[in-house]
């Protein structure tokens, strides 16, 4: 057990104690320390005055100031909404045609369907539209259901291929694993698809005759495709599933089929409106 | 077993395998946390598969580094240091030693195999199932038994300071553990015996769950760490401990006030205001109580300060009571809801906690174990202190990435998800924050890389001291000559 000594550097005695060779001086509490702790207790007394505090046996204590961070969110939303009526009453009186022809709204939809377009829409098609593998370019002129703006208004609406009632629904047979075709007629008519993608149709071969009986119904004579039915034109070299020899097959086979949510089941009707107005000003509009 | 010089029979063969066991770990851990940091830059690294995902394996990680590493860590130096400050062998000696030994690298494995194929509580930090957590209060209970025994037995009239620190995050990670791991198997209505449910629903789960989560931090990570701190700076530095009246007051004040910070985590969320109110004001009150033991440790080096200079040990030691500085500081500005309301769910968060885990947790770990190797396996020094050095400006630097990367990366994201722009709509989509954040989520990994490659240097040095080779001889007997 050791004595209590001075410390020569510091000039503290040390407490006596010892353990392991470690001693500790009786150094008094820093004085700053003290002050900011205290200071720091002051000032948690003075927020549980002033703010919802301490549990009771019921309810809890309110605080002078009212506060609730309930309605904090309700005040803020409140006058974020106050500062947008001005505008919005207006896009939820018009429809989207007088909304593209008016330049102020217009202006003010394609700001506000940005926003919602790339909070919601650019996950799969991409920031500004421009589509991915499986997800259909908005950016361009090609569209699957038509790319009128009442078009465009009625696919963010109600979507495609999901449970809403109004919702655009089209299936393309699977002719290969449902047995509709034979191994090598796939093959032909891949090959017809291919030719009349590259504008110049395999007149007479076994693929056209194939097509003629089994496709042409959806995507037309000369493959230029069927809006209403969301079949997509055939004589382009734009593709959703890529247009590799391969991949028209597959789809031809055994289809993938996209689905997109309907918007008006999650989104109130000015940013529905906002939107199409949005996507139809991408570039590709008709 | 070892004797030393006053003859009290050390148990130290158990220290040495907790020794070894945490640079395992850690190396692991980190290595594990540098993958999934590469995994949000390039996620083609999740490789497709459902083992292989980030959800899977962060729980690896964060569980490798606090509980792998950190427990490895914890229960060699406590161990060690209440053998030699209660003047006694091991409570239970050898036997109730590798008990806890190797039942808890049992446990490690189990769990993060369990992980991997996807058993989940979904509670963070306390992800194993609850027959895992069963078997865990076995081994705690154990560890309890041995660390408590030795203190009983002591030959020492007082208990040292660093074991007051031990005991509290003995007891108080008992208490959170069993708290927050109330749970039922699913098994009892129906269900699979490896899938249970906590007794508590909603916001009362989420609660506990930040109850223990915080505290977790407070009292495994803090308290624990700061046990580490009060015996290896002393030690090093060769000098007394600052102020024994700090230790007592902050001790007391950390341990009352850590306890009621938990809430923070859930500002602005439907934890009820009164609830968030106190969990802010009392992560307030904790600066200063954190700040005493920072106090201690640097204030400990006066008349010593010269180490940092020739002794990288002492380096880590320091820098590592620093970043405890630094951390206390940022986490209670963090708590307050004005800040929290910009921070909270950023990057910002995860660059708070690093600092923290690496620069506190893990550099207080390195001092210890660079401290601990040569004494256990009785050499006079580490095989080389430069490469020490190298170790410490390696990771130093990777730190800096690392939390620098993440509060610009965390500040920005904060900032983007609450810009308007003049006619009041949100100015970013949640996918342009993403893209936004890319560049120093590819710094964070650079960062974190390099931590892993100090922790190898680290490993190179320990097997070469282990083996018995001296590097740079004259810089070890100038340095150990005053020792």
């Amino acid at each position: 057990m050791a004595t209590i000594e001075k410390d020569s550097v510091s000039g503290q005695n040390t407490t006596g104690h010892e353990w392991d060779g470690i001693k500790e001086l009786n150094t008094p509490l820093p004085k700053w320390w003290v002050y900011v702790f205290w200071a720091t207790v002051l000032w948690a007394i003075g927020y549980w005055v002033a703010y919802p505090a301490w549990p009771l046996v019921n309810g809890y204590t309110k605080g002078t100031f009212g506060y609730s961070s309930r309605g904090e969110l309700e005040n803020e939303l409140a006058a974020q909404k106050k500062a947008r009526s001005a505008w919005l009453s207006k896009i939820e009186a018009s429809d989207v045609g007088a909304i593209e022809k008016d330049k102020d709204l217009l202006r003010y939809a394609m700001a506000g369907g940005k926003i919602a377009f790339n909070e919601n829409c650019a996950p799969c098609h991409g920031v500004g539209g421009v589509g991915a593998f499986g997800y259909p370019s908005l950016a361009d002129d090609e569209w699957l259901w038509g790319g009128e703006l009442a078009d465009i208004e009625t696919s963010v609406k109600f979507g495609v291929r999901n449970t809403n009632a109004n919702a655009r629904a089209s299936e393309m047979p699977k002719f290969g694993a449902d047995g509709l075709l034979k191994p090598e007629q796939i093959t032909a008519v891949t090959d017809y698809v291919l030719s009349l993608a590259s504008k110049a149709p395999a007149k007479g071969s076994a693929g056209e005759t194939v097509y003629a009986e089994n496709c042409a119904a959806c995507h037309a004579d000369d493959g230029a495709g069927n809006k209403d039915l969301g079949a997509p034109a055939l004589n382009n070299q734009i593709w959703l599933y890529k247009g590799s020899k391969d991949a028209v097959a597959a789809q031809i086979a055994k289809p993938k089929h996209g689905a997109m949510p309907a918007w008006s089941e999650r989104l109130d009707a000015s940013t529905v409106k906002m939107l199409a107005v949005y996507v139809h000003n991408l570039g590709g509009g008709k | 077993m070892s004797i030393n010089t006053e003859a009290t029979p050390y148990c130290e063969d158990v220290i040495k395998k907790f020794t070894l066991a945490a640079i395992f770990w850690g190396v692991v851990g980190f290595l594990a946390g540098d993958f999934i940091a590469l995994q949000l830059a390039f996620p083609v690294l999740n490789l497709d598969l459902e083992w292989t995902s980030f959800g899977r394996l962060r729980p690896v990680h964060t569980s490798a580094v606090i509980f792998a590493f950190g427990g490895n860590v914890l229960f060699a130096t406590s161990l060690y240091i209440v053998q030699r400050t209660s003047r006694a062998g091991l409570f239970g000696g050898e036997g109730l030693g590798g008990f806890v030994f190797w039942n808890f690298q049992a446990l490690i494995v189990v769990a993060a195999l369990s992980y991997v194929l996807g058993f989940s509580q979904g509670q963070e930090y306390a992800e194993p199932e609850w027959w895992i957590d069963l078997w865990l209060t076995v081994i705690w209970v154990a560890y309890l038994i041995a660390f408590a025994g030795t203190i009983m037995k002591r030959k020492e009239p007082h208990i040292y300071v660093a074991n007051w620190f031990f005991f509290a995050m003995i007891l108080t990670i008992a208490m959170l553990h069993l708290g927050n791991n109330l749970a039922v198997p699913a098994a009892f209505f129906g269900g699979s015996w490896m899938k249970s449910y906590n007794v508590f629903g909603g916001v009362q789960n989420a609660m506990t769950q930040w109850w223990y989560g915080h505290n977790a931090v407070g009292f495994f990570l803090t308290a624990g760490f700061l046990g580490i701190m009060y015996y290896f700076v002393p030690k090093r530095a060769e000098r007394p401990v600052y102020s024994y009246r700090l230790s007592i007051v902050h001790f007391w004040a950390l341990i009352f006030l850590y306890i009621w910070a938990g809430p923070h985590h859930l500002h602005y969320t439907a934890l009820p205001d009164w609830a968030q109110t106190l969990g802010m004001t009392f992560s307030v009150m904790l600066w200063m109580p954190s700040w005493g033991g920072m106090i201690n440790g640097l204030m400990t080096l006066s008349g010593a300060w010269d180490k940092l200079r020739t002794d990288p040990v002492m380096r880590f030691l320091v820098s590592s009571v620093a970043f405890y500085g630094m951390s206390t500081f940022e986490g209670p500005m963090m708590s307050i809801k004005a800040v929290n309301s910009l921070s909270h769910y950023t990057d910002w968060g995860i660059g708070h906690v690093h600092s923290g885990a690496l620069g506190w947790v893990a550099f207080v770990s390195f001092g210890a174990l660079y401290y601990l190797v040569p004494k256990l396996w009785g050499r006079k020094e580490l095989y080389s202190l430069k490469l020490v050095g190298v170790h410490f400006w390696v990771a130093t630097v990777g730190i800096v990435f690392y939390i620098t990367a993440m509060w610009i990366s965390g500040i920005m994201q904060g900032l983007m998800w609450r810009a308007y722009d003049n006619l009041g709509f949100l100015q970013y989509s949640f996918i342009e924050t993403v893209e936004a954040m890319r560049p120093y989520y590819m710094i964070r990994a650079l960062g974190g890389f390099l931590f892993v490659l100090g922790s190898l240097v680290m490993v190179y040095n320990v097997w070469k001291t282990i083996k018995g080779d001296v590097a740079d001889e004259a810089y070890a007997s100038a340095t150990s000559g005053a020792r």
